[in-house]
């Protein structure tokens, strides 16, 4: 189903949606990738706060091109980051922070989809590679933390976003996984293309 | 001679690569469209041809992840400037970063300082290759990392043939499900060493698209394993489909009798290319 979401939303929305539905966001988004993901949690068990709510906006996992215009930031190209590198702390950062709706590409594994599961949490694909098609949905960069620790890549963008999509929820809170339905057909493929070979 | 012109040659090339994906590209993957029959797939499909088309309208990246810029020079054994390539191209990388412009990507691996201009320890990259004469053809490779990350090296034994290969191939791209962001390309080396057979991969990855390998059995080797990879139905980005490769392209050298190494060296979708020219008279022109 298509939906067009007006962030944030709370848990019982976001445990409304389903693998296979279709996003388009409007709202705020804040990019973390490795290293941000790392700053945030670490300044979390400090018992310090951060600069701004991740629960009232959308994570991308995104190392965007941007470029100093005017008193401010412009975007070049923001288009999503392999999500299974932060496989590894996703689960932690989802507890900490609680942000409705992850957004990146590849698919991540079953460490953060028991955390979408307990959080209520959904996680959508967003064309690999896509940086020009996202920048233009891309209406205003609000703010960047930790950028001279960080960089470009790695620092938090906090993006005002209109209609950014389309976004393809593949894990949902119900236990869907689009890429687990597709294992058994593509282990069944794989067998069919053993016994080509072999024949 | 500073170079100005070659500089200012591969910064053309620096940005032609980064921002118009290459006609050969493009049409395999409208065919890719053309044929797809899952929904999620052709959506994928859709997503990235219509960000090409606004990457190259707009002159702008048409991916965030503008990669490790990487050269291949042929150098001609003649040319007058052998010297000065290596920092010419480190000086048009720097321009072009600023200029284009190119996320800043070189990263210390023991500081983790990243110098904010794509320079650093050994980058650029450069491959080089002698020729004859005396010109100098520069190939921009910007490579990114979500792909090179599924790049790998294995050493098989070498009774399991040229079947054997097929299998750790296939069954390679198939593990590697969207992460690479397919549809790929697949560069395959086969042979040489372990650093061999990978850099013969990369190499293969830099012939156009539809281009057949010269040698005919090759090149049905080609087509075959491409067929079998595209049987997995992993499809775009990994979401099920038709096309999980544009094209898979083989490059090989002799090996030794105890060792079959084989390079699987994956490209996006995103395969970005362009050419430089440098005459031996210091003119120098992007060529396609």
């Amino acid at each position: 189903m298509e939906r067009r979401l007006d962030l944030p939303i709370d848990e019982a929305r976001a445990r409304e949606l389903r693998v296979g539905d279709i996003l388009y966001l409007t709202g705020k988004i804040f990019t973390a990738r490795d290293e941000a993901h790392l700053t945030m949690l670490e300044v979390k068990e400090a018992g310090k706060s951060l600069p701004f709510d991740p629960g009232a906006m959308a994570l991308f996992h995104c190392g965007p091109v941007v470029r100093k215009a005017g008193g401010g930031w412009e975007v070049i190209a923001a288009g999503p980051t392999t999500s299974v590198r932060m496989e590894i702390f996703e689960d932690r950062f989802l507890e900490a922070f609680a942000p409705r709706i992850v957004i990146g590409k590849g698919g991540m594994g079953d460490r953060t989809q028991a955390g979408l599961e307990k959080v209520g949490s959904v996680y959508a694909h967003y064309t690999g590679g896509a940086g020009a098609l996202a920048a233009k949905r891309i209406e205003q960069v609000e703010d960047v933390h930790w950028l001279d620790e960080l960089g470009m890549p790695e620092a938090a963008w906090i993006f005002a976003v209109k209609d950014f999509g389309p976004l393809l929820v593949t894990m949902d809170s119900a236990g869907g996984n689009l890429y687990k339905n597709l294992e058994p057909k593509i282990a069944a493929n794989l067998e069919a293309i053993r016994a080509r070979i072999d024949g | 001679m500073n170079g100005q012109k070659v500089k200012e040659a591969v910064v053309d090339a620096l940005r032609i690569a980064s921002t118009i994906l290459p006609d050969d590209v493009v049409r395999a993957l409208e065919a890719a469209r053309e044929r797809e029959t899952s929904d999620l797939g052709a959506a994928q499909l859709d997503a990235i041809l219509e960000n090409v088309g606004i990457a190259r309208e707009g002159s702008i990246p048409m991916c965030q992840d503008t990669g490790l810029q990487t050269f291949f020079v042929e150098a001609g054994a003649k040319s007058p400037f052998l010297g000065e390539i290596r920092d010419w191209l480190a000086a048009a990388v720097v321009d072009a970063t600023e200029a284009i412009p190119l996320r800043p990507n070189t990263v210390d691996p023991f500081t983790g300082a990243n110098p904010g201009d794509n320079s650093g320890r050994f980058m650029p990259y450069i491959n080089w290759e002698i020729v004859d004469g005396d010109e100098v053809k520069i190939t921009v490779l910007p490579k990114g990392g979500g792909s090179e990350n599924m790049s790998t090296v294995k050493m098989l034994p070498p009774g399991v043939g040229l079947k054997g290969i097929q299998k750790a191939v296939v069954e390679h791209i198939v593990s590697c499900q969207g992460k690479p962001c397919p549809p790929t390309v697949v560069g395959v080396g086969i042979g040489g060493g372990a650093d061999i057979a990978l850099k013969l991969g990369k190499k293969a990855v830099l012939r156009p698209i539809g281009s057949a390998h010269p040698n005919p059995e090759v090149a049905a080797y080609e087509a075959e394993l491409l067929e079998l990879i595209n049987m997995s139905g992993v499809g775009p980005m990994g979401v099920g489909g038709e096309t999980t490769s544009l094209a898979v392209h083989v490059e090989y050298a002799n090996r030794h009798p105890a060792s079959l190494p084989l390079g699987i060296l994956v490209q996006c979708w995103a395969d970005r290319r362009a050419h430089v020219l440098v005459r031996a008279d210091g003119s120098a022109e992007v060529i396609s």
